[in-house]
């Protein structure tokens, strides 16, 4: 669907020039959820201008469908910018024009007149978006969540193949966030349409994606499926943006606390969960099976996507022989494990 | 009897003239606000569009534009009316009376308009230009579907402050014959010293003014939404 070959580009200033985005190759299937996270100022939000040009990259290819966007011709550009549709962080609607006619913008740019047709169009995104009551409002009467509706709804009346998300969610609260990527995951689902979104919370990758990659001073340092990245990031800088710093502080303290020099037998265990194993009673298996001892330091569970996953830290108390035992029932049954001491 | 006092106070009062003075206001300030807006409002997406990383952007465009309006306005109105003269008298065939005065109240009023429609543009807010060029729309459909619309509450009263100005500047347009309110306060109240005369003249450019800005702030109101 999309691909990405050596894209660089970078910005004149005071002294000399900077690199925002150093060569970058991408590659998005169609009908994925693609995530692209990274702090701000890593660089992704010119990435996602980039996507359809609104920024010309110095360098480097941007292929959609099969058409090379920086080969084109300005008319043919913005043929192919109808067929990509766009929401923003802030929105970004007409606060002259009605939902209605906000939502209808982008057929009337394209010329359709036809009122009818443009009715039934615009009818049947309002309520997709479930918003069609609210057809003759003003946007200024409307909440965050709503607008994001109505920025989702004018991005898909053009029937796209592909929907770049900038940011979607980051100006709204967390129950909002929540019901506007589940709206998304619903269309990418229903609609089979493509999805590559910027984001610099993790939750929104957590929740929708099926590939990510991580960017991080106009590079990508890391990429693959969602679940690996998530769970099992091997990037020192990926890991600090994902696991959260919360939790490596934590095993500092734990580390401190136990004075392990003083405890040969006692490890600490970093379990990851994937899928079915997440509902298997492995420490109990692993405590029948040897006579090493347990307590649970730290545990979560959550899903990625529809996944569900559990990740605990635990403390392990037991000779060398159990821990190898442990470890070998952890492999049979395809638990991911991190000897963390 | 109250009618026998309002009669003592303004026995140098002729009525009929002061209606057509009256009349005569309106029309230079009815086709003056007309002609401003229409010249000032291309004028003003000209200025907006070839700035600095906009659509259109031109340097040579933006300076040489903004050169001109700047000179336009530094020339103080009074000053602009005599030097207008032949260029009026070419336009309309009479550089006198309302008909006048029409060709240099729209010079003196356009550029400080077209100032007013660039600084509503540049309050619109750069993600609805991102959104715009997203939807592939061309520069002439972001002025018409998009710009336009958009500032429309704020050209609303942009055309109110105009015309407020346009109101004094057509009184100044009497100093030289140009007819209305002005002429007649001019030669009937400063230089016949009928303060009566003088007084009602200014009662009525009052009048007018607070009307302008009544209905201006009423239509802000309703297209605010």
């Amino acid at each position: 669907m999309i691909t990405i070959q050596n894209l660089s580009k970078s910005y004149k200033q005071k002294k000399g020039q900077i690199k925002v985005i150093d060569d970058i190759n991408l590659e998005v299937a169609k009908g994925e959820v693609f995530g692209i996270i990274g702090k701000s100022g890593a660089g992704k939000s010119t990435l996602i201008k980039c996507l359809n040009l609104l920024e010309r990259p110095d360098s480097g290819k941007i292929i959609v469908d099969g058409v090379d966007l920086t080969a084109i011709s300005v008319n043919e550009l913005r043929i192919q910018r109808q067929q990509i549709g766009v929401i923003f962080q802030h929105f970004n609607l007409l606060s002259s024009k009605t939902i209605f006619a906000n939502v209808a913008l982008p057929l009337t740019l394209q010329g359709k007149h036809n009122k009818a047709e443009i009715k039934t169009a615009v009818d049947e995104m309002l309520s997709l978006v479930g918003l069609s009551q609210f057809a003759n409002k003003y946007p200024a009467s409307l909440s965050g969540g709503q607008k994001q509706r109505v920025g989702i709804a004018r991005a898909l009346i053009t029937k796209p193949k592909l929907l770049l998300s900038d940011e979607a969610t980051s100006a709204l609260d967390p129950q909002t966030t929540n019901d506007i990527l589940e709206l998304l995951l619903e269309i990418n689902q229903r609609l089979g349409i493509t999805v590559v979104l910027i984001t610099h919370e993790l939750e929104v990758v957590r929740k929708i994606c099926d590939k990510v990659a991580v960017i991080d001073k106009g590079k990508i340092i890391e990429q693959g499926n969602a679940f690996d990245i998530l769970l099992h990031p091997k990037e020192p800088l990926t890991r600090k943006l994902i696991i959260e710093e919360e939790s490596d502080k934590y095993l500092e303290k734990v580390k401190h606390f136990y004075q392990f020099e003083k405890h040969p037998n006692k490890h600490i265990l970093l379990l990851s969960f994937v899928g079915e194993a997440t509902y298997q009673p492995i420490l109990n298996i692993i405590s029948n099976e040897t006579n090493a001892n347990f307590s649970i330091l730290r545990g979560e569970l959550d899903r990625i996507k529809h996944m569900p996953f559990g990740q605990l830290l635990i403390e392990f108390d037991g000779d060398e022989g159990s821990l190898e035992k442990a470890c070998s029932i952890m492999r049979s049954m395809k638990v991911h494990f991190e000897i963390v001491h | 009897m109250s009618f026998a006092i309002i009669n003592d106070l303004t026995t140098n009062v002729d009525w009929s003239e002061i209606n057509q003075a009256t009349l005569d206001t309106l029309f230079m300030l009815g086709f003056a606000v007309l002609f401003s807006t229409l010249i000032g409002i291309p004028v003003g997406l000209i200025l907006f569009l070839s700035s600095k990383g906009r659509l259109l952007q031109n340097k040579w465009v933006y300076n040489i534009l903004s050169f001109i309006i700047n000179v336009l306005r530094s020339v103080p109105f009074i000053i602009l009316l005599i030097v207008m003269i032949p260029t009026t008298t070419m336009l309309v065939g009479t550089s006198l009376g309302a008909k006048g005065t029409i060709p240099p109240l729209v010079v003196g009023a356009f550029p400080f308009f077209a100032r007013l429609v660039e600084n509503a543009l540049k309050e619109i807010d750069d993600g609805i230009f991102h959104m715009a060029e997203s939807c592939g729309a061309s520069t002439w459909q972001i002025v018409w579907h998009i710009l336009l619309p958009e500032i429309m509450p704020s050209l609303i009263a942009s055309i109110t402050v105009t015309a407020i100005a346009l109101v004094s500047y057509t009184a100044m347009a009497g100093t030289v014959g140009g007819g209305g309110l002005g002429d007649l306060a001019i030669r009937y109240g400063y230089q016949r010293f009928q303060t009566d005369v003088m007084l009602i003249t200014v009662v009525l450019m009052v009048v007018m003014v607070q009307l302008i800005q009544v209905v201006g702030d009423f239509l802000v109101r309703i297209l605010r939404k």
